[in-house]
């Protein structure tokens, strides 16, 4: 194995030496759960799809993902630990992304565990699967960019319960920028090209394109150049404070 | 041949405050450089400068002859660091934390299990493999430490402290350890316990406030000591204040000082061994000595005078 698979496998087992994981696991596919039947009327709906399951993903993601992360860099800052890995021959790089591999693979594990929502709609009826897998595929980039903040302000402050509502706060904000009403307040004073621009940044916008089965260049290309710019200010964040 | 370590007007900045000042020395194969100074003096910064964690404001630093902030992985590959107070992943048992950082260091394989065993069985931390690092001793940990720093078999080894919180038997282990593998190594340490120093030492630096104020072996320090050669006498409780009142009259005798009513401090006159000379002045005055003996100087004592008075200038 070479030093990036080293650094994910003792993060990823990272995660699995304290119930976290275990908690974040039966949580996460709970309120799935709750999300998907309750208030996504999922039966109600009378239609073979899993929109209702992706609908509540960005809302989910929002307080999940930056729990996920906050630990990856604040707690190497707060135990001194940091000095031990950025001592070993690691560059700052595959530090950076094995990191964050690593919580995206865990949080792929947490969605990959919501099958039976996917056999519970192909028994009941005769679901579109290739949309099905474009929402899983939306799922998983949006989660990778809650991810990627995550890991870059866990990487500021040496206190994960700053870290979280941080980066909680950061994820809102990309998230409102799509909604119709915040959209309305901009409309008419704002030229219409600021107003498609905030729009245009919203993981909700690029989120909807794809969960409906829409998987264009462009949305891809945003959420992994929204995950390459956050690991880049993380890797910066890194190096200048790792000191303190 | 050049030096293992070779460090060239090193500076750090933080802010306004110049944390390391101008620090230049070499470490070569075979030496154990002990690094003193006080609390606040610049040694854990300068060691992770050495190791690569901190860039330095200006200067270079050399690791067999590769520059560590142009080519910090191959500098770092040759670098066993135990950074100060020795933090570990708390959640990790020691063996899965020595196999990953034995894996970052690129050992695969039987060579891998076979280094971790030679580590383990050396350090003793065969007890403890399988504990929770968070649930041992504050001991165990700097074993730990320890063990990782010399997993690789480095060149050159960082060690912040190393016996910082070990108790006395463990503290003469890890000072063994190190002079077993001082043959072959550049090994650095850094403490304030100053007897360590004179254990297991073949040099010292002392800085203070960054800057470095003395540098030679264990011996040539306690020579600046104003206690070097100081003969310590002790007589009857009525001759002593005789004794106090004819020594300093002699010539080679600078001053005479009186630590109790019958004991006396001799300086002598220049730094010369005159142990022989006052033995001699004993017998034809007569005196009847209890006790005598020739100090060596005291490394404490000439630790405060560099420290203190570099404090003053500044």
């Amino acid at each position: 194995m070479n030093t990036l698979g080293i650094i994910i496998k003792r993060e990823l087992a990272g995660y699995f030496l304290t119930p976290v994981a275990y908690v974040f696991i039966v949580i996460f596919l709970f309120l799935n759960g709750i999300f998907t039947f309750y208030l996504g009327g999922f039966f109600d709906s009378g239609y073979a799809s899993l929109q209702p399951f992706f609908e509540f993903h960005p809302f989910l993601y929002l307080f999940l993902m930056p729990a996920v992360a906050m630990r990856l860099w604040a707690e190497e800052r707060k135990s001194g630990t940091i000095e031990l890995l950025m001592t070993l021959p690691v560059s700052l790089w595959q530090a950076v992304v094995g990191k964050f591999l690593a919580a995206w693979l865990f949080t792929a594990v947490a969605v990959a565990l919501t099958f039976p929502m996917w056999i519970t709609v192909s028994y009941l009826g005769d679901p579109d699967h290739g949309v099905i897998a474009a929402g899983y595929l939306g799922s998983l980039l949006m989660a990778g960019s809650y991810l990627a903040i995550g890991a870059c302000i866990s990487a500021v402050t040496k206190n994960q319960v700053i870290a979280f509502v941080v980066s909680v706060m950061i994820c809102f904000l990309l998230l409102i920028t799509g909604f119709p009403s915040t959209l309305e307040v901009f409309t008419g004073w704002m030229p219409d090209l600021l107003v498609e621009t905030l729009r245009s940044f919203s993981f909700l916008t690029h989120f909807d394109a794809i969960t409906r089965g829409v998987v264009e260049i462009k949305d891809m290309v945003f959420f992994l150049s929204m995950i390459l710019f956050w690991l880049y200010a993380n890797a910066v964040v890194v190096e200048l404070k790792k000191a303190g | 041949m050049t030096a293992l370590i070779e460090i060239q007007h090193l500076c750090k900045r933080f802010g306004a405050s110049k944390v390391v000042d101008d620090l230049t020395f070499q470490v070569d194969r075979g030496e154990v450089l002990g690094f003193l100074g006080p609390n606040g003096a610049g040694k854990s910064t300068t060691m992770k400068m050495v190791t690569g964690f901190l860039t330095p404001t200006s200067g270079t630093v050399c690791i067999g002859g590769q520059s560590i902030t142009e080519k910090p992985l191959q500098s770092r590959r040759q670098i066993g660091y135990l950074p100060e107070g020795a933090p570990l992943y708390a959640d990790m048992t020691p063996a899965a934390l020595l196999d990953f950082v034995a894996g970052i260091r690129g050992l695969r394989g039987e060579t891998k299990r076979q280094r971790i065993a030679d580590v383990v069985s050396r350090i003793q931390l065969g007890d403890v493999l399988n504990q929770r690092i968070d649930t041992l001793s504050k001991g165990f940990k700097r074993r730990v430490g320890l063990a990782q720093a010399i997993l690789h078999d480095p060149q050159v080894l960082i060690l912040d402290e190393p016996t910082d919180g070990l108790d006395p038997n463990q503290k003469q282990e890890v000072r063994s350890l190190i002079q077993e593998m001082a043959s072959d190594k550049a090994i650095v340490i850094s403490t304030h316990i100053l007897e360590e120093v004179e254990a297991v030492c073949s040099r010292a630096l002392i800085i203070a406030n960054g800057k470095l104020v003395a540098d030679g072996t264990p011996q040539e320090l306690e020579a600046r000591s104003r206690y070097h050669n100081a003969v310590s006498l002790q007589l009857s409780a009525e001759q002593a204040p005789l004794a106090a009142a004819r020594l300093p009259q002699l010539d080679w005798i600078d001053s005479c000082q009186t630590l109790d009513n019958r004991t006396l401090l001799i300086f002598p006159e220049g730094g010369q061994s005159v142990i022989r000379a006052v033995a001699q002045l004993a017998t034809t005055e007569g005196w009847q000595v209890e006790q005598i003996y020739q100090q060596g100087g005291k490394l404490d004592d000439v630790f405060r005078d560099l420290t203190d008075t570099a404090g003053a200038r500044s």
